[in-house]
C-alpha cells in the first residue's frame, strides 16, 4: 500500500524505514525466538507481529515487559468469505466458496487457518502500539488466556468465546457476555446468517449509485475509479 | 409474586452464570441494580452481593443493548457503515464516525483537504463539549444535586443549536463523508461559535462553584473508587479516567500523524494523581474548558479551500487492514477495518472506550458502600451503547 | 376558638369543628407548598418553567395531581404484608396531624392548649419513624427495606439535635406551653427596648441553625435524603406505594414541612404575632393565622432551597455529622443558655 500523498496537503513524506517499529519487531523476536512466524511494518503507520498459538501467552508477557502495558483490545477474525453476501453483489460476481482453509485469503502477515486472534497493546512511554496475531488450528479452537497478564482481556475473551466459539483455558469465568443464556451458535462467524437479510433483501438496493460494471447515468467524470 | 419452580430454575441458571447463588442467602443480601435503574445510565445490570451496606462482590451483566454492530458492518457499504456507527455512543455523535472514516481514507490513500480537517476537528471537539457538559451536570444528579443537571442541559442547547445550524441535525449530524465533509460552514457561524464558547466557559465556572466546590460533593467523591495507575493501564482505561489516575496519555497530542487538525492547536493535557471519583470529575471539567480554547484557536486559523477530496462516487476501498484510534469524549475509540477490496468492509472490530472503562468495575467495587457504587459509576461515565455495541 | 364567634357549641360539635380545622390547617400548607415550592420555585431555580398546563400558569397543578393520584389502581405487591402495608401511610399522616394540635394560630385559635406543648409536639413527631419502618418492611422489596433501615438510623439520630435545640428555647422562655412562648416573645424586651419584643432568633440563633438542619433530616430532604435517595433506591421506603397511599405519604411529607415550619416559627420567629399589633385583640384571630402562614412559608422556602442545591450525604457521613457535630454543639448551646439566663 502506498502512503498517503494524493495532491492534498501532507505534513511529511512517510519514511521508507520506520526505525522504532522495526526495533519493536526485533525486540519481540529476540524474546520469543521461534514463536514469531511473521511480521509486517507499515512505515509511519503501524506494526503487526504474528506468533504461534502456543507462544500466545508468552508473547503477551514479552510485550508487557517491553513496556506495552496499556491493553487495547483482543478479538478474532474469521477469514472465511462472507457467503451470505450483501445481496447487492450482482450475479456476475459469484463468491467462490473455498474448499479448505489453505485457500483462504488472509491479510497482512499472512496466515494459514480460518480463525485468527488479533490483539493490540500500547506503550504509554513510546506512544506506539503493536498488533499481535496468531492462527488457531481448525480442529482446536483455543488459545491460552491473556487475563493473567492484562486484566482487561477478561471481557474481550468472553466476547470472542461467545461470538466465535474460541475457548480460552485458564480464563476465570468464561460465560456469555452479551448473548442471553440459551443462545445457540456463534454470531460473528461468517457462516452464521444475518437473519434480517434472509427475511428481506437489502433495502439499499434502490440506492442511486449504479453497480460497478453497469453504466452510470450520472457523469462518471467526478473522479477516477478506485480500480 | 409466587415464583414457580420453572421460573426459579430459570432464574437460578441465569444467576449461576453470574456466579451468585440464589439459594444460599444466609450471608448478606444480593441486590440487583438494574437493568432499569436511575443510576445505571441505561440498561446495565449489576448484581451486587452485600454485607450490610458494603459490597462483597459485584458483577456487571450487559448485553441488553447489544445490537451486533460488528456483524452489521459486514453487510453494508462503507458510507452506510458511517451512518450505522454514529449510534454507538449516541452522545458523541460525530466523533464515532471519524476513526472509521480515517481508516477508510488511510486504506484508500486519500486525505481530506485541510479545511475539511479543521472543520472535522472542530465538530469533534463540539461533540466532546455536548457529551461532557452533560456529564458535569449528571454527576451532580447522581449524587443528589439535581439542579446541576438542568443547568447542563440549558447550556448544552447552545452547542446543539450550532450543530443544527450547520448540519440540520442536533444529535446525529451525519456530516462526515469519506474524503471530506458534506457541506461547508454557513456564513456567520464562526462568530456565533465563539460566543457560545464563552457561555460554555461560564458554565464551567458555575459547575466549579456549584458542584465541585460543594463540601458534600467533595466528601462523597474524594477517596472513593481509587484506581491506581497500573490497574488503569492493565484494564485499558482511557480518556479522562486514565488521566485522572495519573496516566499522561492523550491521543490528540500523542498521535501527530492522524489526519486531523489538533496539531495546529495549542492545548494542555490535564492529569490528576489521585485516581478517585473527584479526580475524574475535575479532569473532565478542565477538558471542557480546554476544548473551548481548541475550538477558538482552530476557528481563528481555519484555511480556505475545498472540503471534499477527489473520491469516486462509488467508494471501493482497496484490500488491506488499518486501525485508527482517536481520543473520543468517553475515551479511546478505534476501528480495526479489514477490507478485501469490495464495496463494504470484510471485518470491523470496534474498540469502544466504555467497554474497558466498565470492566474495571468488579475490581473497584469491593469494599465500597452501595451509595459509592453510584458515585463510581457516575464518575466512570459510560454510555450503554458504547459498552454493548 | 368558639369565643370568637360567641357561639355555644356542645362538645361533639366542637370536636367536629376541630377535626375539620386540623384537616384544613394541614392540607392548606401542604397544597401551598407543593404548588408554590415544588413546582414553581424549584422550576425557576433550575431555569425552567415548571407545569404550565393546569390553570393559568399551572397554578391548579396541585389539584390535578390529587385527582390523578386518587383515580389510580390500588396495587399491593403479592408478597407484601397486607395489613401493615396499608397501615403505614396512615401512621405517618396521623403523626403529622397530631403535631398541628398544639400550634397556636392566634390568641384563641388553637386546638388544644397543653402545658407541655413542646414536649408533646416533639414526642408525637417521632412516631412517624415507625410508619417509615413498617412501610419499608411490608413492601417485600429489597430497595424499600434498605431505605427503611437507613431511615430508622437517620431519623432517630437526628431526633436528638432536634430536641436539644428546642431545650435552649424552653430554658430561655421558662415554659413549655407554646402559647406562652409566643406571649413571652411578644411581650419581652431586649435590654429594655420593647419595640420588637424578644424573638428568640436573636439569642437562640445557634439553636435555630441546629433545628433547621435537624428538620431537614427529619423530613428526609437532601442533603439527608438517603432513605429516599432517588438515584439509588428509586423512592426508598415508598417505592411500592402508588395511588392514594402514595398521596398520603406525599401529603404527610409536605404537611410535616408545614408542621416543623410552624414549630420553628413559633419557637424562634415569634409565632402568630407581629410587633406593632395588639396582642389580645379579637381581630388577631384572623390576622394571626395569616402571619403564621407567612412565617411557615419562609421556613419552608429555606428548606426547599437547600434541598434542591446540595448533593446528598452518605449514611455514615450523615450519622457522623449528627453525633460528632450537631449534638455537642447543641449541648454547648444549652449550657450557654442556662448560664446567660441566670446572669441576665
Amino acid at each position: 500500500m502506498s502512503s498517503a500523498d494524493t495532491g492534498t496537503e501532507v505534513t511529511e513524506e512517510a519514511p521508507a524505514v520506520d526505525e522504532r517499529r522495526d526495533a519493536i519487531v526485533a525486540a519481540v523476536a529476540a524474546r520469543l525466538g521461534d514463536a514469531v512466524v511473521g511480521s509486517h511494518v507499515e512505515p509511519g503507520v503501524d506494526v503487526w507481529v504474528r506468533v504461534t498459538r502456543d507462544g500466545w501467552a508468552e508473547a503477551a508477557q514479552a510485550v508487557h515487559d517491553l513496556g506495552f502495558t496499556f491493553f487495547d483490545f483482543l478479538s478474532a477474525i474469521d477469514w472465511y468469505p462472507n457467503i451470505h453476501g450483501k445481496n447487492e453483489e450482482p450475479p456476475t460476481n459469484p463468491i467462490t466458496v473455498p474448499a479448505t482453509s489453505a485457500e483462504l485469503e488472509h491479510g497482512v502477515t499472512g496466515g494459514e487457518t480460518r480463525f485468527q486472534l488479533i490483539a493490540r497493546v500500547f506503550s504509554p512511554e513510546q506512544k506506539l502500539g503493536v498488533h499481535l496475531r496468531c492462527d488457531l488450528p481448525d480442529d482446536d479452537l483455543s488459545a491460552p488466556t491473556w487475563s493473567r497478564i492484562y486484566p482487561g482481556a477478561d471481557w474481550n475473551e468472553r466476547e470472542v468465546c461467545e461470538m466465535f466459539g474460541i475457548d480460552f483455558p485458564g480464563h476465570p469465568n468464561l460465560v456469555h457476555l452479551y448473548l442471553p443464556g440459551g443462545f445457540e451458535g456463534h454470531p460473528l462467524r461468517k457462516d452464521f446468517p444475518l437473519l434480517a437479510r434472509h427475511v428481506k433483501p437489502w433495502p439499499g438496493l434502490v440506492d442511486v449509485e449504479a453497480m460497478p460494471g453497469e453504466p452510470d447515468d450520472d457523469a462518471e467524470a467526478e473522479g477516477s475509479e478506485a480500480e | 409474586m409466587t415464583v414457580t419452580e420453572h421460573e426459579r430454575a430459570f432464574i437460578t441458571s441465569t444467576l449461576s452464570e453470574s456466579r451468585i447463588n440464589l439459594e444460599i442467602e444466609s450471608d448478606g443480601m444480593t441486590l440487583n441494580l438494574g437493568p432499569q435503574h436511575p443510576a445505571t445510565h441505561g440498561t446495565l445490570r449489576i448484581i451486587v452481593k452485600l454485607d450490610g451496606e458494603q459490597i462483597v462482590a459485584c458483577e456487571p451483566t450487559m448485553g441488553y443493548m447489544h445490537r451486533g454492530y460488528e456483524k452489521l458492518c459486514e453487510f453494508r457499504t462503507f458510507p452506510q457503515v458511517t451512518t450505522l456507527v454514529n449510534r454507538i455512543d449516541w452522545l458523541s455523535h460525530f466523533a464515532n464516525e471519524v476513526p472509521f472514516i480515517l481508516a477508510a481514507e488511510q486504506l484508500m490513500g486519500v486525505e481530506a483537504p485541510p479545511r475539511a480537517q479543521y472543520i472535522r476537528t472542530v465538530f469533534f471537539e463540539m461533540a466532546r463539549l455536548g457529551n461532557i457538559t452533560l456529564f458535569l451536570g449528571e454527576m451532580g444528579l447522581q449524587l443528589g444535586a439535581m439542579t446541576a443537571l438542568f443547568y447542563a442541559f440549558r447550556d448544552r442547547e447552545h452547542v446543539l443549536n450550532l450543530l443544527e445550524a450547520v448540519t440540520g441535525g442536533r444529535f446525529h449530524p451525519n456530516f462526515d463523508r469519506i474524503g471530506g465533509l458534506k457541506d461547508d460552514l454557513p456564513k456567520g457561524w464562526i462568530d456565533e461559535t465563539k460566543a457560545v464558547m464563552k457561555k460554555i466557559r461560564g458554565f464551567c465556572d458555575q459547575m466549579e462553584t456549584l458542584v465541585m466546590g460543594n463540601e458534600i460533593f467533595q466528601t462523597r467523591t474524594r477517596g472513593i473508587g481509587v484506581i491506581p495507575k497500573d490497574v488503569a493501564l492493565g484494564y485499558g482505561l482511557s480518556g479522562a479516567n486514565a488521566r485522572a489516575s495519573g496516566v499522561d496519555l492523550d491521543l490528540r497530542r500523542d498521535n501527530p500523524d492522524i489526519a486531523m487538525a489538533w496539531k495546529h492547536a495549542d492545548f494542555k493535557v490535564w492529569t490528576h494523581p489521585d485516581g478517585d471519583s473527584f479526580a475524574r470529575y475535575w479532569v473532565r471539567l478542565q477538558e471542557v474548558r480546554e476544548s473551548t480554547h481548541i475550538i477558538d484557536q482552530l476557528l481563528d486559523g481555519i484555511p480556505a479551500g475545498p472540503i471534499m477530496a477527489k473520491v469516486p462516487r462509488i467508494i471501493k476501498v482497496p484490500a488491506g487492514e488499518a486501525y485508527v484510534q482517536t481520543e473520543n469524549p468517553l475515551g479511546w475509540m478505534g476501528y480495526y477495518v479489514v477490507s478485501k477490496g469490495d464495496l463494504g468492509p470484510f471485518r470491523v472490530k470496534i474498540r469502544t472506550a466504555s467497554f474497558n472503562n466498565v470492566s474495571v468495575l468488579p475490581w473497584v467495587a469491593k469494599g465500597l458502600y452501595v451509595p459509592d457504587i453510584v458515585t463510581v459509576l457516575a464518575s466512570l461515565y459510560f454510555i450503554l451503547g458504547d459498552i454493548d455495541r | 376558638m368558639t369565643a370568637l364567634f360567641a357561639l355555644e357549641l356542645s362538645y361533639w360539635q366542637e370536636t367536629v369543628l376541630k377535626v375539620v380545622g386540623v384537616l384544613a390547617a394541614v392540607l392548606i400548607p401542604a397544597g401551598a407548598f407543593v404548588q408554590l415550592f415544588l413546582f414553581k420555585m424549584v422550576s425557576h431555580l433550575q431555569s425552567r418553567l415548571g407545569p404550565m398546563e393546569a390553570g393559568p400558569h399551572g397554578s391548579l397543578q396541585a389539584i390535578a395531581e390529587v385527582g390523578k393520584f386518587i383515580q389510580k389502581e390500588d396495587i399491593i405487591p403479592e408478597r407484601a404484608d397486607r395489613f401493615v402495608f396499608k397501615l403505614a401511610p396512615y401512621v405517618v399522616v396521623m403523626t403529622v396531624l397530631l403535631v398541628y394540635l398544639v400550634i397556636p394560630f392566634g390568641p384563641d385559635m388553637y386546638f388544644a392548649n397543653l402545658d407541655a406543648g413542646v414536649f408533646y409536639a416533639l414526642a408525637v413527631s417521632s412516631v412517624s419513624v415507625i410508619g417509615v419502618l413498617i412501610a419499608g418492611w411490608a413492601s417485600a422489596n429489597k430497595y424499600s427495606l434498605m431505605g427503611a433501615i437507613r431511615a430508622a438510623g437517620q431519623l432517630i439520630a437526628y431526633e436528638l439535635p432536634l430536641v436539644l435545640a428546642v431545650v435552649g428555647v424552653v430554658i430561655q422562655a421558662g415554659t413549655m406551653n407554646l402559647q406562652g412562648i409566643v406571649a413571652i416573645q411578644a411581650q419581652g424586651e431586649i435590654f429594655g427596648w420593647g419595640a420588637i419584643g424578644n424573638p428568640f432568633i436573636l439569642t437562640q440563633f445557634v439553636g435555630l441553625f441546629i433545628f433547621m438542619v435537624a428538620i431537614q433530616a427529619e423530613l428526609t430532604q437532601t442533603p439527608f435524603d438517603m432513605p429516599i435517595a432517588e438515584s439509588e433506591l428509586i423512592t426508598g421506603y415508598m417505592t411500592e406505594y402508588s395511588g392514594l397511599r402514595f398521596l398520603l405519604f406525599f401529603i404527610a411529607e409536605f404537611a410535616a414541612v408545614g408542621a416543623f415550619g410552624a414549630l420553628a416559627a413559633t419557637l424562634w420567629l415569634g409565632g402568630w404575632y407581629l410587633p406593632g399589633l395588639d396582642f389580645d385583640a379579637n381581630y388577631m384571630n384572623v390576622v394571626g393565622p395569616i402571619i403564621l402562614f407567612a412565617k411557615i412559608m419562609l421556613v419552608a422556602f429555606v428548606v426547599f432551597w437547600v434541598r434542591f442545591t446540595y448533593p446528598r450525604l452518605r449514611e455514615d457521613q450523615l450519622q457522623a455529622f449528627a453525633w460528632k457535630f450537631l449534638i455537642p454543639l447543641s449541648l454547648i448551646n444549652i449550657v450557654a443558655t442556662g448560664v446567660l439566663k441566670v446572669v441576665f
